[in-house]
């Protein structure tokens, strides 16, 4: 066969042809754009439409931005000095920086203590949100929240201290007696916290506060961003252990507390927040007598807090139904008590099934915040609607100012949200 | 309220009302400060400069009222307040008093148990349209479309004024003042309506105020004034009365520059000057205050015509012209009760 078949070929190439360059319409960037933007009529009509409303958008912000004035000292003067054309007047963010971030009442030479609480934040969070950091941290992370509120409200050292001292309290009394019973342990912690608050109250002056080390500042001159941060890290932090204990609660075999839990979560979750901030700075003043009423910024607190707790723990009963009831089994098998068996084996795997809706609730509870500025409080939204558009310099400066409060947000939102992802490939242990 | 906040939450459900039953003169006076609530912000009314100061027209009558009291025009704790929150702070006594641009309406002075204790600004609703339409009059504007705010009584008055004089109009309904700013400056509606001082200050925060007229005509009353609880008359009195010495001590020709002058001793040849300023009688002892109270209190902000110059007069951006709030000699309404 192979005669003949050399015969019948009269040449035969023993090279290979090198390999020509692809025709210029297959290959980069016209390839990739005829397959990923033009690929059908309708397509490239999309296209076409989409980079015109590009262009649209970013001839109108790029010269505005470029062309803003930082220096001037009111709206007016910006107008003057552009003399028709277009740019931002971003002077007054300049200008107003202060009361953005921290309200326009809070004292000026204790900047520095808010700043360095945000700074101590850090600290005190990374241990708790990147697990593989030292444990010893952790012990940072339970004594700032007294640090942090002796740094921005000042006053007397003893308020934080006795607070602590309430907590490590019950802290040692629910050690004490949670191996009995989970209930009594849990109730008998938050009591002996209680008796030590309400002892330690005894013990402070009224005056104490007047030759404090920091100068107190009372919450109604908190505003700005800072109350923003402030009502997000402490409603967050706060509602996530009290969503795993109604979510518990809400599981449990004694009928009373599981119908307090029921009500309970049905209630605030069948409630707008905004009532509820209503109830808070409206309701809540009759209830009490004017001298001895709660202070706002707490009763802002529980209300949010009690909201976005309601919410976390029906995200987190989500994560409990999730687990096969074999681990529930598994855990009674091994002969664990109620507390181990959901400290080591359930809560760790139903905590992490409810990641990504937790994250939902902090994101959108963080941005709830700005609600508070239709109470009367000076967020950085009500900031910015109140006293800065009030003024006479600054009426009429709505982009600039909303602008500057939407990046504040955005970095924190997406901080969180990549945050969460992060978390989500760091604890895949499930076989993909 | 120096409770801090761990340990007054936690006590306050304890504590008893012990201090609530006191007057609130005397409340006010060992406080050492005055509660007052005021606008979030309105320009010229109430707003905080850059430093955080309070400033404006409604501001000044709690100044005035802190000093009149406790001789210091800064012993005042400023609470914001929205529209929402403002009675039920006045009625709950989280503040001791609301200057707040309200309307005095019988409702609000009879159903809802407050005391109006007088008038500092005499407002109407009003109309603003572009200069380039050559309106003159409101009357004139059959068929325009009109920005409104709903859900306000500037609506129902609107809707009064046109049936009234037999016009159409095609109203285009916002939510916020910014709101109506943005669609009427884009052309969405010919006229803009709403409180005379609001469109004022809208009007200055605009790039050519120039270009817009406000028409002659005012088709609502909006008394504003400063109110404080029922049941407290003493009180009451206090304020009403540092509020008329005010608007008497312009009529009188008293002002922040020579009050202190005036107050040094009684001149014989203006009885009611020296009544007023405590040189002569004991009318600050009726109130319960001292001699100079009214010293005080003009010495601190000024009187009525300093205050409204220096915050919503014609030589700031509000720009608003005296008109209804000018003296009664002069063709307004102010008419303040004789200091005797």
């Amino acid at each position: 066969m192979s005669d003949t078949h050399a015969q019948s070929v009269a040449f035969v190439r023993d090279t290979e042809i090198p390999s020509a360059p692809p025709p210029y319409a297959a290959t980069g960037p016209v390839k990739w754009m005829r397959e990923n933007l033009f690929a059908t009529h309708a397509n490239g009509a999309l296209t076409l439409i989409a980079l015109y409303v590009i262009w649209y958008v970013l001839s109108g912000a790029v010269p505005w931005i470029f062309n803003g004035l930082w220096n001037t000292s009111s709206l007016s003067e910006c107008r003057e000095v552009l003399d028709g054309t277009v740019g931002a007047c971003f002077s007054v963010l300049t200008e107003r920086w202060n009361q953005l971030l921290f309200g326009f009442q809070y004292p000026e030479e204790y900047y520095w203590r808010p700043t360095l609480a945000f700074l101590l934040l850090g600290v005190a969070a990374a241990p708790v949100l990147f697990f593989d950091l030292p444990r010893k941290m952790l012990a940072f992370t339970a004594i700032y929240p007294f640090v942090a509120y002796w740094l921005i409200w000042g006053g007397t050292m003893l308020t934080p201290i006795v607070a602590f001292l309430g907590v490590a309290a019950g802290a040692m009394v629910y050690k004490r007696f949670v191996t009995g019973s989970f209930a009594l342990g849990f109730f008998g912690g938050i009591f002996a916290a209680f008796v030590v608050w309400n002892l330690g109250g005894f013990l402070i002056s009224d005056t104490a506060s007047d030759t404090a080390m920091l100068g107190a500042v009372p919450s109604r001159d908190l505003g700005g961003f800072m109350l923003n941060m402030m009502l997000g890290v402490t409603c967050v932090s706060l509602s996530i252990p009290i969503g795993i204990a109604l979510a518990l609660g809400r599981q449990s075999s004694m009928p009373l507390i599981k119908w307090i839990c029921v009500v309970f979560i049905e209630f605030i979750r069948g409630v707008p927040l905004i009532t509820l901030l209503f109830v808070a700075s409206v309701m809540l003043a009759y209830f009490f007598p004017p001298e001895s009423s709660l202070d706002l910024f707490l009763r802002v607190v529980i209300m949010i807090t009690m909201f976005s707790g309601a919410y976390i723990a029906e995200v987190i009963r989500g994560g409990l139904a999730a687990l096969p009831k074999g681990q529930y089994e598994a855990a009674d098998s091994l002969g664990l008590d109620y507390a181990q068996a959901m400290r080591l084996i359930i809560l760790p795997q139903a905590l992490k099934i409810s990641i990504p809706g937790i994250v939902n609730i902090a994101v959108g509870l963080f941005k709830d915040t700005t609600l508070v500025s239709v109470i009367g409080m000076f967020d950085i939204v009500g900031m910015i609607r109140g006293p800065i558009l009030a003024s006479t310099e600054w009426n009429g400066v709505y982009w600039e100012l909303l602008g500057f409060a939407s990046v504040l947000f955005f970095i924190v939102c997406y901080g969180i949200s990549q945050y969460s992802q992060w978390l989500e490939r760091r604890l895949a242990t499930d076989h993909r | 309220m120096k409770k801090s906040v761990v340990i007054g939450a936690l006590t306050a459900a304890g504590l008893s009302a012990g201090a609530a039953a006191a007057s609130t003169l005397e409340d006010v006076k060992a406080r050492g400060s005055l509660n007052c609530g005021v606008s979030t912000g309105l320009v010229g009314f109430s707003s905080p400069d850059a430093n955080g100061t309070w400033q404006g027209f409604d501001v000044a009558v709690c100044r005035a009222v802190a000093a009149a009291v406790l001789g210091d025009p800064n012993a005042v704790e400023f609470v914001a307040t929205t529209g929402k929150t403002r009675f039920t702070a006045l009625a709950s006594g989280e503040i001791d008093m609301l200057a707040r641009n309200t309307t005095w309406t019988l409702s609000r002075d009879v159903d809802l148990k407050f005391t109006f204790v007088g008038v500092n600004y005499y407002d109407g609703q009003g109309f603003m349209v572009p200069k380039e339409l050559n309106v003159s009059s409101a009357k004139e504007l059959d068929g325009a479309t009109v920005c409104i705010q709903t859900g306000t009584t500037t609506e129902l008055n609107l809707a009064d004024f046109f049936r009234a004089n037999n016009i159409n109009y095609e109203p285009v309904p916002v939510e916020t003042n910014a709101e109506a700013q943005q669609q009427y400056l884009a052309g969405a509606c010919d006229v803009y309506t709403t409180d005379a001082s609001g469109l004022a200050a809208t009007r200055a925060a605009f790039e050519a105020p120039d270009a817009h007229v406000l028409l002659p005509e005012i088709i609502s009353k909006e008394p504003l004034g400063p109110l404080v609880r029922h049941g407290d008359d003493e009180w009451g009195d206090v304020v009403r009365w540092t509020l008329n010495a005010l608007i008497s001590a312009e009529e009188l020709g008293v002002s922040s520059a020579n009050v202190a002058s005036l107050s040094e001793s009684a001149n014989p040849e203006t009885p009611e000057i020296n009544r007023m300023l405590g040189t002569e009688g004991n009318l600050g002892e009726m109130l319960g205050l001292n001699a100079d109270w009214a010293a005080k209190a003009i010495g601190a902000v000024g009187n009525y015509g300093e205050i409204f110059a220096k915050n919503i007069g014609e030589e700031t951006p509000v720009g608003l012209a005296r008109g209804l709030n000018g003296q009664w000699e002069d063709g307004g309404l102010l008419y303040a009760p004789p200091f005797r």
